[in-house]
């Protein structure tokens, strides 16, 4: 029988728990300070603006294209490769005049005088407005998501362990966010959808660890809280690590060949499967504890759970 | 002992069955075609027949042709051989048959008829457009108060009330002034009953009596609601002529549409013809020449005229009084004019502009007549650093020519500058105006090269994330292994063919999506598994453990996916656009892992298992 975790270790993840908040609160700190240093790099889809990819069939010269660009009333143009060195990416600010959506065609045209053979790969454009109203509609998401999930871990477990759970997830977004600060991924649509995703990912992992804990709770009579949460960590330790590396795995098969779109997705995706795998074991648990969680908190047993726990 | 009662296997059995079948049409593949569809009929065989014919002759080779509701649908072994074949079709059947390039499932018949199809692919993995356009409701407010104006001039003339002046102010009421308190009551008395929508309220202005009406909220409300009913209206008949296969038009919201055009090769002309306001007015022409030039020089014209220019700056005076306008135009094709050879646009009017238009014209042999060309455009300019919309209205007389006959529903303009232009305003006027002008406030348009380029990448990761997994499990969990990676498997199908059921759009968000639930759909089988294994170390026996696991994980799995199923229906409610396609693989995944995880690992394991009634050792 292969395993990665030993199933009788006895760890002593409670005891250690300060280490990981000074390790907690050092990336925190990090990513509070890079995000408002250095901000986030925002995208086309929230800024509003003009994205266009064009593909040659040599490899590009960018220091051509920007000196046409430059000359044909594009001086403010960010010229880079995308992916590939056959494949351009061309961003442009939303206009200061003209029709907006026709500036996408007129770039190609000035593009073709420099190499003929260029082609339109893609076109992104978005007006001032909608790139707004995406972005609130994005924050709205995410704030539905938070407290989506607050009211869930409360029905079902308690509101300490919520507390814990939400607080955790803040962290977990907070030094996501710092990651993508740091990095310079563009902040898209496709990225906050792993991020969302990332927030289910999250608590779906502290809900292990607190269902386990729940039934010892219930089953270990003897012993005190720290020593029955490590009892609970310690078992769920396998389970954690495993489905993180099989979700770690299909992400890295997106982040190898999913292509320049998918490239800041999978990476948000596998930055916050780590944090996720480490503040679930961690933080989620040790925060309950220190907010007061006790025994004869999840002695009491409401009808709705009686019925899901009764399955033998 | 693990059994499963024959009725949970059945249902296994059962569902395995429609996921293979659903699922199949993918593995087919679609195939190049045209579709070939008659302007305002159902298509006859005929026509694709001579279609067929025509490529015969021109040596293309035709794969299959029939109808298929209500269009003539041609398929080709090769996208090249498609794209040849649409010009000689095009040709051999003329304007009233529009062609567009479409991909034909190349599923067999009856597959098809059971409504197994492919899976709809978005724009990012096909190629195409994506427009959001935004309605100007202020300018479609003011159009409709326009066009009151008119009729109420008309009103009060066959009424024999005096008026001074009506016109819209500020675009939001209209104002009449009359030359006294009687006339403007009388007035108001005829027209209230006549525009319930309006509001008239009595006013004076130095000294002299008017009144203003505006639209009741109701009236308001339901100009809006007309100007994006005709305009979706308009931008369909827009996409037809532009021969696309399987358009998405929709209102989205108070005052959008958007617009989807999958697989289009040219999408400048696309954004031409369909943010096109362009129409034309017919109108009598008002003086000489030398009239022209005073009224330019001096800024002053004939109270019945206004001043316009032709396209080479020229002056000319046109009467005020429009003989017809666009609306009444019932079809207009291009060609070329048979004397000079120059472009021409042949255009039918409908009952009421042919009656018009006989009448005036058979009163006015032998005087002229001016064509207006009219087009609304605007510009985003930034004025302090801020986007200020500019409007302009293009106004440019095409056209002036002597009337040698009465007119009546059928007669052709000149006067456009090439073949092209011909064609887009045949086109434009065939389909209809629009009641209100719109702009582009987002596009998103893939090339097909890097729609195919997206699709390999997405199945390249799906096979390489499958793989990757399904090697870990076999590793790690061995027998019990094996099962989870035939559950991975059948879920994989299973969202296919929900995907390709619900023809829900699949984006390359959307295969993320897919990929993701790959590696998260294993862990109810980790959950259980290692369960299991726990079992095993307290001491039960291995059946005992299997059916222990099985149960004591259960409520784990649900706790734990309702999360990211959470997660994922609130970015479905309120994502945009890819991030929609990645919720729905999300969920379909998420939901059919709860099935495929636990029940379908939990027959393969009774299957090997559970009949032995001394089974000292399992492989997990």
């Amino acid at each position: 029988m292969l395993n990665l975790f030993p199933y009788d270790a006895k760890v002593d993840f409670f005891g250690k728990r300060y280490y990981a908040y000074a390790l907690s609160l050092f990336f925190l700190i990090a990513s509070i300070v890079s995000l408002s240093t250095k901000g986030i790099n925002m995208g086309l889809d929230f800024t509003g603006g003009v994205v266009i990819e064009v593909g040659y069939n040599k490899a590009a010269d960018l220091e051509a294209i920007r000196a046409v660009l430059k000359k044909n009333e594009f001086p403010e143009a960010v010229v880079q490769y995308f992916g590939s060195s056959e494949s351009v990416m061309i961003r442009l600010p939303p206009a200061k005049t003209g029709n907006q959506n026709q500036l996408a065609d007129h770039v190609l045209s000035v593009l073709k005088t420099e190499d003929a053979g260029v082609t339109m790969r893609r076109v992104e454009y978005v007006g001032p407005a909608v790139g707004k109203e995406l972005f609130n509609s994005g924050g709205l998401a995410m704030l539905v998501v938070l407290a989506g999930l607050l009211i869930f871990v409360s029905l079902r477990y308690q509101l300490k362990m919520a507390t814990g759970a939400v607080i955790t997830l803040t962290h977990d977004l907070i030094m996501v966010f710092g990651f993508i600060s740091i990095t310079g991924i563009e902040f898209n649509l496709t990225v906050l959808a792993a991020y969302l995703a990332l927030a289910g990912y999250s608590i779906n992992d502290m809900i292990v660890v607190f269902d386990r804990m729940r039934e010892n709770f219930r089953k270990i009579r003897k012993g005190t809280e720290i020593e029955i949460m490590n009892i609970s960590v310690n078992q769920t330790m396998s389970r954690t690590v495993i489905t993180a590396l099989t979700t770690f795995l299909s992400v890295l098969a997106l982040y190898v060949f999913g292509g320049e779109t998918l490239h800041g997705f999978s990476l948000t995706l596998l930055v916050g499967i780590i944090l996720g795998t480490f503040s679930s074991i961690y933080v989620a648990s040790s925060l309950s504890l220190d907010l007061g969680l006790k025994r004869k908190d999840l002695l009491k047993l409401t009808d709705k759970e009686k019925l899901v726990d009764h399955a033998p | 002992m693990n059994r499963y009662p024959w009725w949970k296997n059945l249902l296994i059995v059962l569902v395995l069955f429609f996921a293979l079948f659903y699922a199949l049409p993918n593995i087919y593949g679609e195939n190049p075609a045209l579709q070939i569809s008659k302007r305002n009929a159902e298509i006859d065989q005929a026509a694709v027949d001579k279609a067929v014919a025509a490529l015969k002759a021109a040596n293309i080779t035709v794969k299959s042709a029939g109808i298929e509701e209500k269009d003539g649908l041609i398929q080709f072994d090769s996208t090249d051989a498609q794209l040849k074949a649409v010009n000689v079709v095009r040709e051999a059947l003329g304007d009233d048959y529009p062609v567009a390039l479409n991909l034909a499932p190349a599923a067999p018949r009856w597959m098809l008829n059971l409504g197994a199809k492919p899976m709809y692919l978005g724009l990012d993995l096909r190629g195409g457009v994506h427009f959001l356009m935004q309605i100007d409701m202020q300018a479609a407010i003011k159009t409709a108060l326009e066009r009151r104006v008119d009729g109420m001039r008309g009103d009060l003339r066959a009424a024999n009330i005096r008026y001074i002046s009506a016109d819209v102010d500020n675009g939001t009421q209209i104002a009449l002034r009359f030359p006294d308190a009687a006339a403007r009551d009388a007035a108001i008395a005829a027209l209230s009953s006549k525009y319930p929508e309006l509001v008239f309220s009595k006013d004076e202005r130095n000294a002299q009596p008017y009144f203003t009406a505006q639209f009741t909220d109701a009236g308001a409300l339901a100009e809006r609601k007309a100007a994006v009913d005709q305009n979706i209206t308009t931008l369909r008949n827009r996409v037809n002529e532009l021969g696309v296969a399987e358009p998405l038009i929709q209102q989205q919201g108070d005052d959008r549409i958007v617009v989807e055009l999958p697989g289009i090769q040219d999408t400048v002309r696309a954004k031409e013809i369909i943010g096109a306001t362009a129409t034309l007015e017919f109108r009598l022409v008002s003086g000489t020449p030398t009239d022209w030039m005073d009224a330019q020089q001096s800024g002053r014209t004939p109270p019945d005229a206004r001043l316009y220019h032709e396209k080479n700056g020229q002056p000319v005076l046109l009467k005020r009084q429009v003989i017809v306008t666009g609306d009444r135009i019932t079809g207009a094709s291009s060609g070329f004019d048979q004397r000079s050879g120059s472009p021409a646009v042949f255009v039918n009017l409908d009952g009421q502009g042919a009656r018009r238009m006989a009448d005036i014209t058979g009163q006015n042999i032998g005087k002229q007549m001016g064509v207006v060309f009219i087009e609304h455009r605007s510009e985003t300019k930034m004025v302090n650093d801020k986007p200020v919309k500019e409007k302009k209205v293009i106004e440019q007389v095409i056209n002036v020519a002597t009337i040698q006959d009465q007119l009546a529903n059928r007669f052709q303009i000149t006067g456009l500058d090439s073949p092209n232009e011909a064609r887009d305003l045949a086109l434009l006027l065939r389909a209809g105006a629009l009641r209100a002008p719109m702009d582009i406030v987002e596009e998103r348009t893939v090339g097909p090269s890097l729609g195919a380029q997206n699709i390999q990448a997405g199945v390249n990761a799906s096979l390489l994330g499958f793989a990757l997994v399904a090697v870990f499990m076999l590793i790690y969990y061995r027998v019990f292994g094996i099962t989870a990676v035939v559950a991975l498997g059948v879920n994989l199908v299973l969202i296919v063919a929900v995907l390709s059921l619900l023809q829900a759009t699949l984006t390359l968000p959307g295969i993320a999506g897919m990929v993701l639930t790959l590696g998260i759909a294993v862990d109810a089988n980790v959950l259980i598994n290692e369960r299991i294994r726990e079992e095993l170390r307290n001491g039960l026996t291995p059946q005992a453990a299997i059916k222990a696991g099985y149960e004591r994980a259960f409520a784990t799995i649900i706790d734990s996916h309702i999360t990211t199923l959470l997660a994922a229906v609130v970015l479905f409610g309120l994502g945009a656009g890819p991030v929609k396609g990645f919720a729905v693989t999300l969920i379909i995944g998420i939901s059919a892992s709860l099935f495929t995880a636990i029940m379908v690992t939990r027959a393969l394991v009774n299957l090997i298992y559970g009949r032995r009634l001394r089974l000292t050792q399992i492989s997990i």
